[in-house]
């Protein structure tokens, strides 16, 4: 304990205090040292079992006599064998030494990492909400009914939309929802079309969505100010223009001031307006995409609604549509009947499910309870906290960081490691891993792409001003004591630098447990590029 | 180098060592490099290039006997930080693609003007090359 002490305080710069002080970092783990935990294949023990039956008057059968034979595997599966206890403690220690919104502040750009409410995830888990099957019929499930109707009226409020299919699972499930509504309603117009537009500084996800939607992706450059150059958009619009999709703020943390003008020049052409609402945490309350504009807008819950994300879900994408497009949204639809009756409804010229059942349910029931929670007026003071935050934190990086486009930005802001990778050797790769020794998660870094050695910092409004303070100085003390070996970091923390480079280029995407309990015969292992041909082949193989 | 857009890095002084540019070949704005080499041009990304994208995981070749005019988006370069577009520097017939780059795609960052190159254009017309900038025109365009 001694070592790892001293280890924070020099990372820290501590001045030598002991204790608390305010602000949000987690430095206090991990709690036990670095030791490498191993997995659960290497604390297997034959014939070792979680739990075992003690009576048994049911007939035992083999596997033989219930599959099919070319239906069994040739040989059994590899297990870990493990006990309960050793399970439970392998997964906890695992658990320890990992990052979480709930450890400290979370400054991932673009993801709106914000603490989650425990008194959200206490609603989802009512049994009323939880236990029902999601074929139970209608006259069973009003109360579930009711929330989703609700939860759908509640976000076309805030989007300033007219209708909302609750189905897609995730933010980019949301986009491919939007261009097949987009298409669909060019068809029906009775003249597909060819081309979305989209900015430089879009999500990637954008150019996926907009290919797997069936469009061409044409790209319009940013200006100097970060923002969609009008001219630039005027020289790709014509007739072939199936859409734009905007962020707005874009992924810059700027406001699109401009964005009348260009929604004005987009209907103009026929063309139809799509909102990725991955930002939408900075306008809450505030204005809206209906109000700008937008035909169609996604909203991704586990983001701005606070649903618990990372780690791949579930996540929750909500699209909402202007009326125009209402009757393409996705169906079956949960709606309110005539007679307060709840009940589910196809809409008229329907694309058909995007999602099984009736989306991510408990995602959805969690937002819900986020807007009822918050209100109206909550919502609003959301995102000017997180405005406030953001600005506070672009102001106390000057002269520590490049600010590429130093005005008022909305709930993140962008900053660049381009003069400290010239005067120091310092990237913002290793800018971001010094935060970690510094007990904070990362930013995101090099997004958007336009920025050179980017570093976009989006503290959301759940972080008190003393944690926003401590971040900011801790980004500062990094720019203040960059150095070369700034390379190696993080030194103190229980996973060192991984080589995210050599992870993609010999992707080996599944674990064999195999290869594992058996060692090597080979006293000297083949390395690099061959080892992992070795490994592709393997896995190949099975 | 379609979304790649670097900034002014280092020209030689302070921490950053000197990025190469050959005297003895032609470059584009896109930070690709030519060799001319018996009337075919041999193509791949500059040491500033390969820099500022950093580690290369993945390279997509394009198709030998494509046909292909100055400014086509025909290959692809991905890194642990983004996907980049190469693009054909003149008009003119792919003959040749390096095998290597599926198995060592690293070879972009460890020799990126020998066993990183890319890919061999038969060009529509040999002359287009002198459009493209010499190096020092190249050594202006990335100090600028």
């Amino acid at each position: 304990m001694t070592d790892v002490t001293t280890d924070s305080e020099v990372a820290n710069g501590a001045s030598g205090a002991r204790g608390a002080k305010p602000g949000g970092r987690a430095t206090s783990i991990p709690l036990m040292g670095h030791d490498e935990e191993p997995t659960i294949f290497e604390l297997s023990s034959p014939g070792r079992r979680a739990w075992s039956f003690r009576t048994q008057d049911l007939p035992e059968w083999s596997a033989e006599e219930l599959v099919p034979a070319d239906q069994l595997a040739p040989a059994p599966v590899v297990l870990a064998e493990v006990s309960e206890r050793d399970l439970v403690a392998h997964y906890t220690r695992l658990s320890h030494r990992q990052y979480a919104v709930d450890l400290g502040a979370y400054p991932l750009g673009s993801c709106t990492m914000k603490y989650n409410p425990k008194v959200c995830d206490e609603a989802a888990s009512l049994p009323g909400l939880a236990d029902v099957h999601p074929a139970a019929p209608a006259h069973l499930t009003q109360g579930w009914l009711e929330l989703l109707v609700a939860l759908g009226e509640g976000l076309c409020e805030v989007t300033g939309m007219h209708d909302i299919t609750l189905q897609p699972p995730a933010g980019a499930a949301g986009e491919l929802t939007g261009l097949l509504l987009m298409r669909a309603w060019h068809e029906a117009q009775g003249r597909q079309r060819t081309k979305v537009i989209i900015p430089d500084s879009a999500h990637g996800t954008n150019p996926a969505s907009v290919t797997l939607g069936g469009y061409e992706t044409v790209t319009v450059k940013s200006d100097e100010r970060g923002c969609v150059s009008l001219a630039a958009l005027q020289e790709v619009l014509d007739e072939d223009v199936a859409g734009i999709m905007l962020t707005n703020p874009n992924t810059l943390g700027l406001f699109e001031e401009e964005i009348a003008e260009i929604a004005a020049a987009v209907h103009e052409v026929g063309g139809l307006l799509y909102y990725d609402g991955a930002n939408l945490n900075a306008i809450l309350g505030v204005t809206r995409p209906g109000d700008m504009g937008f035909d169609i807008v996604h909203m991704n819950l586990h983001k701005t609604f606070a649903v618990p994300h990372g780690g791949g879900g579930p996540g929750a994408g909500p699209v909402a549509v202007s009326p125009r497009l209402a009757p393409y949204l996705p169906g079956p639809k949960p709606v309110r009947g005539a007679d307060g009756v709840y009940g589910w409804a196809q809409p008229e010229r329907s694309i058909g499910r995007v999602h099984g059942w009736h989306g991510n349910a408990l995602a959805l029931a969690r937002a819900y309870a986020y807007l009822i929670a918050n209100g109206g007026d909550g919502l609003r003071s959301i995102a000017e906290a997180a405005v406030l935050n953001a600005n506070w934190i672009r102001h106390a990086l000057r002269g520590s960081y490049d600010i590429p486009f130093d005005r008022p930005c909305m709930h993140e802001c962008v900053v660049s490691a381009t003069t400290l990778k010239k005067t120091k050797g310092v990237k913002a790769l290793d800018v971001a891993k010094r935060l970690l020794e510094e007990g904070f998660h990362s930013p995101t870094v090099y997004f958007p792409l336009i920025v050179d050695e980017a570093l976009m910092i989006e503290p959301t409004e759940t972080e008190s001003p003393q944690t926003v303070a401590a971040l900011a100085e801790a980004l500062v003390r990094i720019a203040d004591g960059a150095s070369p070996a700034d390379a190696e970091a993080p030194r103190v923390n229980a996973v060192r630098r991984v080589d995210e480079a050599r992870a993609a280029r010999q992707l080996v995407p599944t674990f064999d447990a195999r290869q594992e309990a058996t060692p090597s015969p080979s006293p000297s292992p083949p390395s690099g590029a061959e080892q992992g041909a070795e490994e592709l082949k393997a896995v190949g193989s099975i | 180098m379609g979304e790649e857009r670097p900034g002014g890095a280092g020209s030689g002084s302070g921490i950053v060592p000197a990025m190469k540019i050959p005297d003895d070949l032609r470059y584009s704005s896109d930070h690709e490099w030519v060799r001319l080499e018996d009337g075919r041009v041999r193509v791949g990304i500059t040491d500033y290039a390969q820099d500022a994208l950093g580690d290369v995981v993945f390279v997509q070749v394009p198709e030998v006997g494509a046909v292909v005019s100055a400014g086509d988006s025909i290959s692809e370069v991905e890194s642990t930080k983004s996907v980049s577009d190469i693009y054909s520097p003149v008009a003119g017939t792919v003959v040749e693609v390096n095998p290597e780059l599926d198995t060592a795609p690293q070879r972009l960052n460890e020799d990126p003007y020998g066993g990183g190159w890319i890919f061999v254009v038969e060009p529509a017309d040999p002359a287009d090359v002198e459009a493209l900038l010499d190096a020092e025109g190249y050594r202006a365009l990335v100090d600028g």
